[in-house]
């Protein structure tokens, strides 16, 4: 699918990959991730072991890796039959991340009130809401996730909800984690902070 | 595919961190916490669809009633045949509920979110399986011996039923995970499951009956149960790592 794709992500970078439907994009996130294997190449990570700084495949210390990797796909991971803060207190734990602020960031999210009711019962962008709110909740935390992968995370989002991610992209960037999203609308996020991978067909 | 890719990067790079990101933290993971987290998980969810535990147990019940209705009430007949049937029935309710194992994760992405948890995978799809088979397995164990009772199973069997099902359940759910994993991605893949997973029982299902026959006789049966045993202690071990490999060749 791709060819001399060479890519590197420095800490404070927000990239940006765009291209038609099809090109590529959903594909680079899960190998960028580790959730799908390229034919060919391989992803590194560089990693502080031992005060040695070493570059490392990302499946060789998948434990490493996954710690400090948050990757929301299309399918927000959310079960309909838990209710929304359930949803976001396994979440979290299943990623060893502090449990204690759960309610304060539904707040943030605008689904307070729907703490106790069954995500099923909410609506599509509700839904994406409950796996976002983890976005803001890890933010805050001293042994946060630093690599964040992000598949179409403004789907379902509304205007508010989309300026209030960029914010949290840019506090997040500026702390030294970086974010590599996907989307197709224009983010208003300033030139300076945005880096943008174009994929783009190309036939034989 | 006949198509590849440009890149083209426009580079904005800003001055005060061009430095390669670079991961130092490494916390403490208890393998016990998350083993607790994920059995809780399933057991809450499969509380709020209580038709994942009624239905295969259902299934049990009614298909092991048939059984007297289409052959005559005759006890000798019947008696000669309950180990069979009670079986037989264990494993098609077992591979009735086996979907719900990871098909209902595989489809709102959970299932990724587990394969992306800094937890080993084994330790995660462990608990799921133990929560499948409180779910289904345990059940099918209590409701056991009223069914025998229907059948009139012979009363020196009644022991050698108990603690076949309670070493064979946990066979069927640690064997059936595996199928399941295999064919999670697969949009109808409940076909292919059976044909994966029944040939695998097989052994499960000779020892079995064969120690419940046995124990009608008043002989021991030891022997079987002894290898009822290490199916399950086997399967305990190596099947969890089997099916963590299987979903990552899934969702792959």
């Amino acid at each position: 699918m791709f060819e001399q794709l060479n890519l590197q992500v420095n800490a404070g970078d927000i990239v940006q990959i765009e291209g038609p439907n099809g090109a590529g994009k959903t594909s680079l996130l899960r190998i960028l991730a580790g959730l799908s294997q390229p034919y060919d190449g391989e992803v590194f990570f560089s990693a502080n072991i031992q005060e040695q700084k070493l570059e490392q495949n990302i499946h060789d210390d998948s434990e490493l890796y996954h710690q400090n990797l948050l990757y929301l796909g299309h399918l927000a991971g959310v079960k309909g039959e838990m209710t929304a803060a359930e949803n976001l207190t396994f979440n979290l734990a299943l990623h060893g991340l502090n449990t204690d602020t759960v309610d304060e960031n539904l707040n943030t999210v605008n689904l307070l009130g729907f703490e106790d009711s069954l995500a099923s019962h909410l609506s599509a962008g509700q839904h994406r809401r409950i796996a976002l709110a983890r976005l803001f909740s890890s933010q805050k935390q001293v042994n946060k996730a630093k690599i964040w992968i992000l598949d179409e995370p403004f789907t379902a989002i509304d205007k508010q909800g989309v300026a209030n991610l960029e914010q949290l992209f840019l506090q997040h960037a500026e702390q030294g984690g970086c974010v590599v999203l996907t989307t197709h609308q224009d983010l208003t996020i300033a030139k300076e902070n945005l880096k943008k991978i174009t994929l783009a067909y190309r036939f034989y | 595919m006949n198509k590849a890719s440009e890149n083209s990067i426009e580079k904005h790079d800003s001055e005060k961190n061009t430095l390669p990101i670079t991961i130092e933290s490494r916390n403490k993971l208890s393998y016990r916490g998350a083993f607790n987290l994920m059995v809780k998980r399933d057991l809450t969810i499969a509380l709020r669809h209580k038709d994942d535990i009624l239905n295969p147990l259902l299934f049990f019940i009614i298909v092991v009633t048939l059984f007297p209705l289409g052959i005559g009430p005759e006890a000798s007949t019947l008696s000669r045949i309950a180990p069979g049937i009670i079986w037989v029935a264990a494993l098609l309710s077992t591979l009735l509920s086996l979907d719900r194992l990871f098909k209902a994760d595989h489809g709102d992405g959970s299932l990724e979110q587990m394969l992306l948890s800094p937890h080993p995978v084994f330790i995660l799809v462990l608990a799921k399986i133990v929560a499948h088979w409180l779910i289904t397995g345990l059940p099918l164990i209590i409701v056991a011996p009223l069914l025998a009772v229907l059948l009139h199973l012979n009363e020196q069997s009644y022991g050698a039923l108990m603690l076949t099902l309670l070493l064979g359940t946990p066979v069927l759910s640690l064997l059936g995970a595996i199928g399941v994993a295999l064919t999670v991605g697969i949009k109808k893949g409940g076909v292919l499951l059976s044909l994966l997973v029944l040939p695998l029982y097989i052994p499960v299902l000779i020892f079995a009956t064969s120690a419940i026959d046995t124990a009608a006789l008043g002989l021991p049966y030891g022997g079987q149960l002894a290898i009822i045993a290490a199916l399950f202690f086997g399967s305990l071990t190596l099947a969890p790592f089997a099916v963590g490999a299987a979903l990552k060749v899934s969702t792959n």
